[in-house]
C-alpha cells in the first residue's frame, strides 16, 4: 500500500490507518467526532497528498474535456470542474488553479491514473507531481494559523513562502469552512504540518473529512458521482459554464445540454433523518406508502446537528425539499426529509 | 459477586448467583468501534440463541451488531444507552452495559474467556 510523505508523523501522532483508495491513510486521531467540532471552531489540519497534483502548460486540449471555462479563469484564481466522459459521465470532479506559467490540477486519489491516461489520449501535455504533499488546513481560525495567506479571497490561488518552505496555497478546501490547501514539495511536508501543528491545529483525519464534507453537502467521488452520473442530476450545474455550454465544445456537451434542457430522471437530494440512526450508502429510499424511488449514496452522523444526516438520488417528481421519505435500514424505515443543502452553511471568505 | 467472562466478538457477560447475566461491548470494541451516536437494543422477552445478532451499535462511521454471547431470554434493557449513546464510549464495562439474559443454559459459559484469556486474545489481533 502506498504512504504519504506525512506517514511517520501520522504514527508518531497515534493516527488509526485506513486503507483509502491504495493509500495508507489516518482514519483519526483522537476521535472523529472532537476532530469534526475542532474544524468547525477553530482549525484542523488533514494530509490529502494522496491527491493527484499535476500541471498544464497548454489548456486548449485540455479545455475540450471539462465543461468549465478554464480558458477564463484569470491567473491567481481556481475553478471546480469535472472531467466528463461522450455520454455526460463524471470521469472526475477537481479543482484547477490558474498558476499563469500553467494550470495546476488537483486530482482525486482513486481516479489520478486514470485521469492522466483520458487528458493524456486526448492529446493533453500533463506533468504529474504526485510526489508532493498536500495538506489542508480548514477552520474557522485556519487565517490565524496562516497569516502568510490572509491576502487570499476564497478560491484564490498563489505561491506562498511558509517559514522558508515554497509552497501553493489556495484559499479552499472541503469542508465548507473557511481554510487553505497548501502544496508543497513531498520532502518538506513534514515539517509544514508540524509548523501548523506547533501553531495550534489539531490533526484531523479522514473521518472527520468525510463528515465536514457531508454536512456541506459536497460530493464524494466514488460514491455520490461516478462514471455513470450527469453532472445535471448530481446538482453540479454550478460548474456547467453557460458559454461552454453554448458552444459546446467539450467531451460529453451533447449530453449536458439534453440534460438541462429535458431534465434528468434522479437527482440528488439532502436528507435529513429523525432519530439518531444513521443511514447508510445503499440504503433503500422509499416513499411512505413504499413506493421504491431511490438509494442513499453517502450516510453519516452529523456531530454539528448532533442528528444523522444523509446524500441520496431520488426520482426527479420526489426530490422538492420537505418531501418525506423513508430510509431502509436493517429492513426497516427511517423517517427523513428532503433537506435543503448543504445541511451546515459554508462559511467562506470572499 | 458476579463473574466476568468474555466473548471473542468483543461482549463481556457479568453472571449473577440467580442466572441473570448482564452484557455489554468490551472497552477494546467501544474504543475500536469511536464515538457511538446510536444503540438498538432486543426487545424485552426475545429469545435470543448464542452468536445471533441481537444489538445494534452505529459509530459516526459505521455500523457493527453486537451478538448475543449466549443463549436466553432478554430480561432488561438499558434504556440510559439509547438516550445518550456516548454513555458506552464512557464506561463499556459499567454503566454502559446492553441488556440482561436470563440463561437457559449455563454450560454455555465455559466457552466464553475470563479476563486473562481475553487479553491473550487481544493481544494476537495487532
Amino acid at each position: 500500500m502506498a504512504k504519504t510523505p506525512l506517514d511517520a508523523l501520522h504514527r508518531r501522532l497515534g493516527a488509526r490507518m485506513m486503507e483509502f483508495a491504495g493509500y495508507e491513510m489516518p482514519l483519526q486521531y483522537q476521535g472523529i467526532m472532537a476532530e469534526h467540532l475542532a474544524c468547525r471552531a477553530g482549525a484542523a489540519l488533514f494530509d490529502v497528498s494522496h491527491m493527484g497534483q499535476a500541471e498544464i502548460a497548454e489548456i486548449e486540449a485540455f479545455s475540450r474535456l471539462v465543461p468549465g471555462d478554464i480558458a477564463g479563469l484569470k491567473p491567481g484564481r481556481q475553478r471546480y470542474t469535472l472531467l466528463l466522459n461522450e455520454t455526460g459521465g463524471v470521469l472526475d470532479d477537481l479543482m484547477v488553479a490558474n498558476l499563469g506559467a500553467h494550470v495546476q490540477v488537483v486530482l482525486n486519489a482513486s481516479r489520478k491514473e486514470a485521469d492522466v491516461a483520458h487528458m493524456r489520449g486526448h492529446g493533453v501535455d500533463v506533468t504529474t507531481r504526485f510526489d508532493r504533499a498536500l495538506l489542508a488546513l480548514q477552520g474557522p481560525k485556519a487565517v490565524e494559523i496562516l497569516p502568510e495567506a490572509a491576502h487570499l479571497k476564497f478560491m484564490d490561488a498563489a505561491p506562498v513562502r511558509i517559514a522558508d518552505i515554497d509552497c501553493i496555497v489556495t484559499r479552499s478546501g472541503y469542508t465548507g469552512e473557511d481554510g487553505f490547501e497548501i502544496g508543497c514539495a513531498g520532502f518538506d511536508g513534514e515539517a509544514l504540518a508540524e509548523l501548523l501543528l506547533a501553531r495550534g491545529a489539531t490533526p484531523a483525519g479522514l473521518g472527520a473529512r468525510d463528515s465536514l464534507r457531508l454536512e456541506a453537502g459536497l460530493c464524494l467521488y466514488g460514491n455520490d458521482i461516478d462514471e455513470g452520473t450527469n453532472p445535471v442530476a448530481a446538482g453540479l450545474g454550478f460548474a456547467l459554464s453557460k458559454k461552454r455550454l453554448a458552444d459546446g465544445h467539450f467531451l460529453g456537451s451533447k449530453a449536458v445540454n439534453k440534460a438541462l434542457a429535458e431534465g434528468t430522471t434522479e437527482s440528488l437530494v439532502g436528507i435529513k433523518l429523525e432519530g439518531r440512526a444513521p443511514a447508510r450508502a445503499g440504503a433503500e429510499i422509499r416513499l411512505p406508502g413504499g413506493e421504491a424511488v431511490g438509494r442513499v449514496t453517502s450516510g453519516v452522523f452529523s456531530s454539528t446537528l448532533n442528528a444523522p444526516i444523509a446524500l441520496g438520488y431520488v426520482r426527479a417528481d420526489c426530490a422538492k425539499i420537505g418531501t418525506a421519505l423513508d430510509l431502509i435500514v436493517r429492513d426497516k424505515p427511517l423517517a427523513g426529509t428532503v433537506s435543503a443543502l448543504p445541511f451546515v452553511p459554508h462559511n467562506y471568505v470572499r | 459477586m458476579s463473574q466476568i467472562f468474555y466473548s471473542k466478538d468483543h461482549e463481556w457477560v457479568a453472571v449473577e448467583a440467580d442466572g441473570l447475566a448482564t452484557i455489554g461491548i468490551t472497552a477494546h470494541a467501544q474504543e475500536a468501534l469511536g464515538d457511538i451516536v446510536f444503540v438498538e437494543l432486543p426487545e424485552l422477552g426475545r429469545n435470543v440463541a448464542k452468536g445471533e445478532a441481537c444489538a445494534v451499535v452505529e459509530s459516526v462511521k459505521a455500523a457493527s451488531d453486537v451478538y448475543a454471547p449466549l443463549t436466553g431470554t432478554v430480561a432488561e434493557v438499558n434504556q440510559a444507552i439509547v438516550d445518550a449513546p456516548a454513555k458506552v464510549n464512557e464506561a463499556a464495562e459499567g454503566e454502559g452495559w446492553f441488556f440482561k439474559l436470563r440463561l437457559q443454559d449455563p454450560a454455555g459459559l465455559t466457552e466464553l474467556l475470563d479476563r486473562a484469556g481475553y487479553d491473550e486474545f487481544l493481544s494476537t489481533l495487532a
